[in-house]
């Protein structure tokens, strides 16, 4: 399990966090807003396999059961399509439940109460009932963890009606986004990734929500338009920040924050300058995030296009534990150079 | 061939409860038995007309289960239950003139006509929602209970199923949860010997549902879902040790006259034998009651006539509300697919 952790470690290390400020990781600042938000809101509570144990989610949860008591804070029987109805029902009678996932893959159980009951109800019930629940979970790329262990599952999800989708990739959005997401009468999912976990960032104290649905330009430029969210988000970064130094190539880097709601004008905005989008994603390209938002931009600004939408997402395949495979499988920051260079070429 | 006998110790045994009761009590029993049978039946005559464009699933023949249960309850309580919704609803006390406007489709209808019949709820009475997918609502109730347990309330949450939900994992999830919590729930199983057109032989090995919930510790009740007093009484204790103790689990024997669905019977199909039915029949809920409630001298004919005529005026008012009422408009459609506000009901 070494392997790639090494690699997060020394990529946290090595970068240097943006502007002034306090700095804590992204595993402190989803803490952050746990321990702001039990103690705000006693209708918060925490729940998930392995909660309180010594892990406690990667560290986010670790000590919360000590400091809020085993009433508020509790492990859960390995029953994901149970405890996701329950919350829900929780949620319908005034609770806000906070559900821990350690990977998306679980949450390929619970669809039945995510898809055909959490989202669907404040509008079955002509809106006399809003389920504010938080389902939070985290990517797990490398370390083997194969087909069944490293799922990125918001494509298939995004189509659904009445789901919010948040996919942060900064400790600051981390908890911006999950205090947001507990405030929310509707049910949110958070998708996390692994490979953040440890990164650093200013980080305030206190308090602060993040909207849903609008995106935030991390890099501006000239070439070409990046879109994305999440860990993909910040390879993209690495990638463009090389080719400036490199070749001057420059791009507006626009991380989306939430993929539903999707703030469509900010693409747009952009793409009226540079006419080139490129859409990466850390799901499958296929019907998934990129396809949404090339289609999104195919369709309401194809006049601002001087080229083919590019996306990089995963390929039509599951996800190979093998480390060799993993290599042909995954994005890095040298495969999406790779594609910016061809874009900006006019390839 | 009779595949499933009629279990119970018929009128006789009704004859000797009703004595320990009050006449009103008795009196109320039967009323709302005889107020589900009558509209019901209304319903149901006028389903071919096609006014009421809504898949509806009568409870004819069960009438029993729901009532005497729901007398058991406090207002306050809440309910959930499945498709199977007119005689829970109506027994909780939920609104008729809503529930015909749900039918006929109407803006006004208790879910907006976004539901339908398998959709009723009335929040004003505790009757909390319910759930299409079998088994669906389990959880939800689960998680309703969970709430009354944070916030230490003395609310019981109940929730109808059928057989078939047992055959689904989440029943099981939801119950294992519910013991381990001690949470303030009963989960009423009404066993009429078929899914559609299966009968329980082909679904489950012969265990008595009971003695599965046993098996998980529950407090297990098996009734006979026909004798409205024994489902009371049961109800009684069921719901007094929920409140302060934890999960009951009560499986009520009965049987549904008509197809699974619409209206008519449907047993010259052959899944059922007719004789079948007319033996379950001549065990009929509302009927036994009524001589019981004649030999005691608590109903007359003139008295009968009266109650009848109290239920054919509410109905006939409920079905001018609804058919009078306006359809929903092109905006309603995407109102509410997301909450606004914060919308539960407190206390
Ligand atoms: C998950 C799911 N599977 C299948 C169905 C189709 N279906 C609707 S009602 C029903 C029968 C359920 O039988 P039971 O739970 O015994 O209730 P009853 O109809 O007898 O009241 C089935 C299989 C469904 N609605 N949901």
């Amino acid at each position: 399990m070494l392997w790639d952790e090494k690699l997060v470690e020394e990529n946290a290390k090595t970068k240097n966090p943006l502007g002034e400020g306090r700095v804590i990781t992204y595993t402190q600042a989803l803490q952050e807003a746990l321990v702001l938000k039990l103690k705000q809101d006693s209708r918060v509570f925490l729940l998930g396999q392995g909660v309180d144990d010594p892990g406690g989610m990667f560290g986010v949860t670790r000590g919360l059961k000590e400091m809020f008591g085993a009433k508020r804070v509790f492990d859960t029987p390995v029953s994901e399509e149970g405890m996701t109805g329950i919350c829900t029902g929780a949620a319908m009678t005034g609770m806000r439940p906070v559900y821990f996932h350690n990977r998306p893959d679980f949450l390929l159980l619970a669809f039945n109460q995510l898809v055909n009951h959490a989202s669907k109800i404040h509008y079955m019930d002509a809106g006399k009932t809003s389920v504010p629940l938080v389902i939070w979970s985290a990517i797990g790329r490398g370390w083997g963890s194969g087909p069944q262990h490293s799922q990125a599952i918001q494509g298939l999800l995004l189509s659904v009606p009445g789901l919010k989708i948040v996919m942060p990739s900064t400790p600051y959005d981390a908890k911006g986004l999950l205090l947001g997401a507990i405030e929310d009468n509707n049910p949110v999912i958070i998708i996390e990734h692994r490979w953040l976990m440890k990164q650093q960032g200013v980080v305030p104290e206190g308090i602060y929500t993040i909207p849903f649905g609008k995106g935030v330009y991390r890099r501006r430029g000239e070439h070409l338009t990046i879109v994305g969210t999440s860990q993909t988000l910040q390879l993209a970064l690495a990638a463009i920040d090389q080719l400036k130094a490199e070749e001057g190539i420059t791009a507006d880097v626009i991380d989306l924050r939430t993929v539903k709601p999707l703030d469509e004008a900010i693409i747009f905005e952009s793409l009226a300058k540079t006419g080139k989008l490129l859409v990466v994603d850390t799901g499958w390209a296929m019907g998934g995030v990129c396809a949404e938002v090339g289609c999104l931009v195919a369709e309401k600004a194809f006049h601002l296009l001087k080229a083919p939408i590019r996306r990089i997402g995963l390929p039509d395949a599951p996800s190979p534990a093998g480390y060799t495979l993993e290599q042909f499988y995954y994005p890095t920051d040298v495969t999406i150079a790779q594609t910016i260079k061809e874009m900006v070429r006019g390839k | 061939m009779i595949k499933y006998q009629y279990r119970g110790k018929g009128p006789e045994h009704l004859l000797a409860l009703a004595r320990n009761h009050e006449r009103a009590q008795l009196l109320a029993l039967f009323f709302t038995m005889l107020r589900i049978r009558m509209i019901e039946e209304a319903v149901e005559s006028r389903y071919h007309e096609d006014q009421m464009k809504t898949p509806i699933h009568l409870a004819i023949g069960q009438e029993a289960v729901s009532a005497g249960y729901s007398a058991a309850l406090e207002p306050s309580d809440y309910v959930f239950c499945g498709h199977r919704t007119h005689a829970c609803y109506l027994a909780k006390g939920g609104d008729l003139k809503a529930m015909f406007s749900e039918f006929f489709c109407r803006a006004n209808g208790c879910a907006g006509s976004r539901g339908g019949s398998m959709h009723l709820l009335d929040k004003s009475v505790g009757m909390m929602g319910s759930s299409a997918i079998v088994a669906g609502a389990i959880p939800l109730a689960t998680g309703s209970a969970l709430s009354s347990y944070l916030k230490d309330e003395k609310r019981v949450t109940t929730v109808f199923l059928g057989d078939a939900a047992v055959e689904e994992g989440v029943m099981w999830e939801s119950l294992n949860f519910a013991l381990l919590k001690k949470l303030p729930i009963v989960y009423v199983c009404e066993n009429n010997y078929y899914s559609v057109c299966s009968p329980i032989e082909y679904r489950q090995p012969p265990v008595e549902i009971c003695k599965k919930a046993e098996g998980f510790g529950a407090l297990s009740f098996s009734v006979d879902g026909n004798n409205v007093l024994e489902m009371y009484e049961i109800a009684q204790r069921a719901v007094a040790h929920a409140r302060e103790k934890g999960p009951v689990f009560i499986e009520a024997h009965t049987y549904r006259w008509r197809g699974h669905h619409g209206s008519g019977d449907d047993s010259h199909t052959g899944y059922r034998d007719v004789q079948e039915l007319a033996l379950w029949q001549s065990q009929d809920p509302v009927l036994m009651m009524k001589q019981v409630m004649y030999s005691l001298g608590y109903l007359d004919e003139a008295s009968e006539r009266v109650m009848r005529e109290k239920i054919e005026l509410e109905i006939d008012a409920a079905f001018e509300h609804a058919i009078h009422s306006a359809n929903p408009v092109k905006e309603d459609l995407c109102k509410f697919v997301y909450s606004e506000g914060d919308t539960h009901v407190v206390g």
